[in-house]
């Protein structure tokens, strides 16, 4: 928990949720819960169900089956009652490019009952959070990546919503814009503000609180970030840089194969670093090393890290298919 | 074969643009040797020079100073020799949207002089090796972006290159794609090719022999990856802790701690070494933060980057604000 005080209950409660389009299954019987004030990460390849998932919470998509209450409301019959505590950030940049940074912001903040000082004090509120300040008479063309994400972002938290919705939010933006908007997240959400967040970036999932993993229309997997590791893809990765990465691999996977690697799960070849996948770090260390040794086989920085997210991933799509 | 690969001398390239024409350095005095055989990552913010870098590197764009061979060949001299011996991957699908997988392949092949039954192999074993056999039919508009990335790859192949020069190739791409893409990239690299890729994706670079990031066109650092994140002062601690926005707030004042970076339920802290654990945890406490667990961590990829690049902005910001020119409404 990001501030514990804001943690009561679950402001999304989804049941069994199914939608299809024509003989096409896009969310297939989805259950997930989502407490107050997290970071929920909804996570999948392209096609997978995420935007669907979101415009039936939006109320703007009817499921074909199940039940999801968003904020205590039937997403189905009560979608209205909640419209105005809902922001929603959606893939594409849907502001006026030919309105300035400023007249954006008003817009959106009337089209969301926002009048007088209220509108006043919301935009400064924006301008000040998104780093804008100095820019209000620029038009969006004319802002990078970055700047526009969190324009938006801006734009769908002026109406302080109880949750908002981000749809790939930072798809396109180098890292350091990425971070300069998790930071941004981050801020909300520790105001109570609940984070809905959908994106394919595995490293940007690792941000998240919780999450769940959707890979075609079924969720194969939920927890925080460190338990889904700690369930699909248990112990610990000895990274090695090899001086020839196809002699040493073949070393490797011999002596891996043929059991004298005490410890290894798997040997695999990643870009130039070779990866043993082990269930006991020190030993496995030790005896990578000798036998690269042994067979004369040249070596630099080697490490012991934690598998990451993505390999938790890639491990249960190939378990799917 | 030469001895380097890609050695580049203070190689500048300047372009004029937007209100004023005004003159803009895209990159500024890069210094780089390439090896044969290795999978070089280039890796930086949008706008820090990397396309710039490639495309010129690829012959397709003269510097306006400095400059730099390429497998022997000077880039500006021996633009066309450099062109039959390297493949150059742009960012954006540069094939055929209403030609077919196949009918692309064709043209690639026309332009490079790849005939006859050497052509009918090399495409049979291009199409298995990027997964796109079954496809070949498709037209280009209709292939997914990961789809679009390798039938990008398998053209850059055709007349077998030395080096491959690649574009950011998985900015777009989910991580299943994203992965049999770098499959296929460790394929090539443990068969000896030189690869040279940019990528927005720190992970990746954890990924190459070797890293260059660049920033505001100039090259920061360049290392083996292990070596970069030994760069970064200090150690990393993991805070687990009740209250992580509290947590950040009190660090952020504590003067030995140089940096901190939220990961989801994970506080990164990258403190000096003088700032112990203990000491950090009971000034935690001491502000009503309760810590569950603070241990030493080993650094990212990402970590490092976030903190080279807010140290090399920061030094840039401070020249900013002395500039008279800087006004803020």
């Amino acid at each position: 928990m990001r501030n514990n005080n804001h943690n009561h209950g679950n402001v999304i409660e989804v049941q069994q949720i199914s939608k299809m389009f024509g003989s096409f299954t896009a969310v297939d019987s989805v259950t997930f819960d989502v407490p107050r004030g997290q970071i929920f990460g909804f996570l999948g390849p392209n096609g997978s169900g995420k935007t669907t998932t979101i415009r039936m919470l939006l109320g703007l998509l009817a499921p074909t089956s199940g039940t999801a209450l968003v904020l205590g409301n039937d997403v189905r019959k009560q979608a209205l009652n909640i419209r105005a505590r809902l922001g929603y950030m959606s893939q594409k940049f849907t502001l006026y490019n030919d309105l300035t940074v400023e007249e954006n912001l008003r817009f959106f903040g009337r089209a969301y009952g926002l009048h007088n000082q209220k509108l006043r004090d919301r935009i400064d509120y924006v301008l000040e959070m998104a780093d804008l300040r100095g820019r209000e008479r620029e038009t969006p063309p004319n802002l990078s990546g970055g700047w526009r994400q969190r324009l938006a972002l801006g734009a769908a938290i002026l109406h302080e919503p109880d949750i908002v919705f981000l749809d790939e939010p930072t798809a396109g933006v180098d890292p350091l814009s990425r971070r300069a908007f998790w930071d941004l997240l981050y801020r909300i959400s520790g105001q109570g503000t609940t984070i809905f967040v959908t994106t394919h970036y595995m490293d940007e999932a690792e941000h998240c609180e919780n999450l769940a993993f959707i890979y075609f229309g079924r969720i194969i997997a939920q927890g925080a970030p460190g338990e889904i590791k700690a369930e699909h893809l248990p112990g610990d990765v000895i990274q090695v840089t090899p001086g020839s990465a196809a002699d040493a691999m073949h070393v490797l996977t011999k002596a891996h194969q043929s059991g004298q690697i005490p410890g290894s799960v798997d040997v695999s070849l990643y870009g130039a670093q070779i990866h043993v996948l082990t269930q006991n770090a020190d030993a496995t260390r030790h005896q990578v090393l000798h036998t690269l040794e042994q067979a004369g086989q040249s070596y630099s920085d080697v490490d012991v890290i934690p598998p990451s997210l993505e390999d938790a991933f890639i491990r249960l799509v190939q378990a799917q298919n | 074969m030469s001895e380097t690969m890609i050695e580049a001398q203070d190689l500048t390239r300047t372009f004029r643009s937007g209100f004023r024409r005004k003159r803009i350095t895209a990159v500024e005095n890069l210094n780089l040797a390439i090896q044969p055989g290795e999978l070089f990552g280039l890796v930086g913010p949008d706008g820090a020079g990397k396309t710039t870098t490639l495309r010129m590197l690829a012959g397709i764009l003269k510097p306006s100073s400095g400059q730099a061979t390429v497998n022997g060949h000077d880039i500006v001299k021996g633009a066309e020799d450099i062109k039959q011996e390297l493949g150059y991957m742009p960012q954006q699908f540069g094939l055929y949207p209403d030609l077919t997988v196949d009918e692309n392949m064709n043209f690639v092949c026309d332009v490079f002089d790849v005939m006859g039954e050497e052509r009918q192999t090399r495409m049979e074993e291009l199409l298995d090796f990027t997964g796109l056999h079954d496809i070949r039919t498709r037209r280009g508009r209709n292939l997914s972006g990961g789809m679009q990335k390798k039938l990008g790859l398998a053209a850059a192949l055709v007349h077998k290159p030395k080096l491959l020069l690649l574009d950011e190739p998985s900015t777009g791409v989910d991580p299943v794609a994203r992965r049999e893409f770098w499959d296929i990239l460790t394929t090539l690299h443990a068969a000896g090719s030189t690869v040279v890729v940019s990528t927005p994706y720190m992970d990746e670079a954890e990924r190459c022999n070797r890293v260059g990031l660049m920033y505001g066109g100039q090259m920061m650092i360049c290392d083996s990856p292990s070596g970069i994140k030994r760069m970064l002062p200090g150690s990393v601690l993991a805070l687990r802790a009740d209250n992580l926005t509290l947590a950040e707030d009190v660090l952020k004042q504590v003067p030995d701690v140089l940096d901190v970076q939220p990961y989801g339920d994970v506080l990164n802290i990258i403190s000096n070494d003088e700032a112990g654990a203990s000491a950090i945890e009971s000034r935690l406490t001491a502000a009503g933060v309760t810590v569950d667990s603070l241990r030493p961590t080993p650094p990212r990829m990402e970590e490092a980057f976030i903190y080279f690049v807010r140290q090399y902005a920061s030094g840039d910001a401070a020249q900013a604000a002395a500039s008279p020119t800087e006004v803020t409404a």
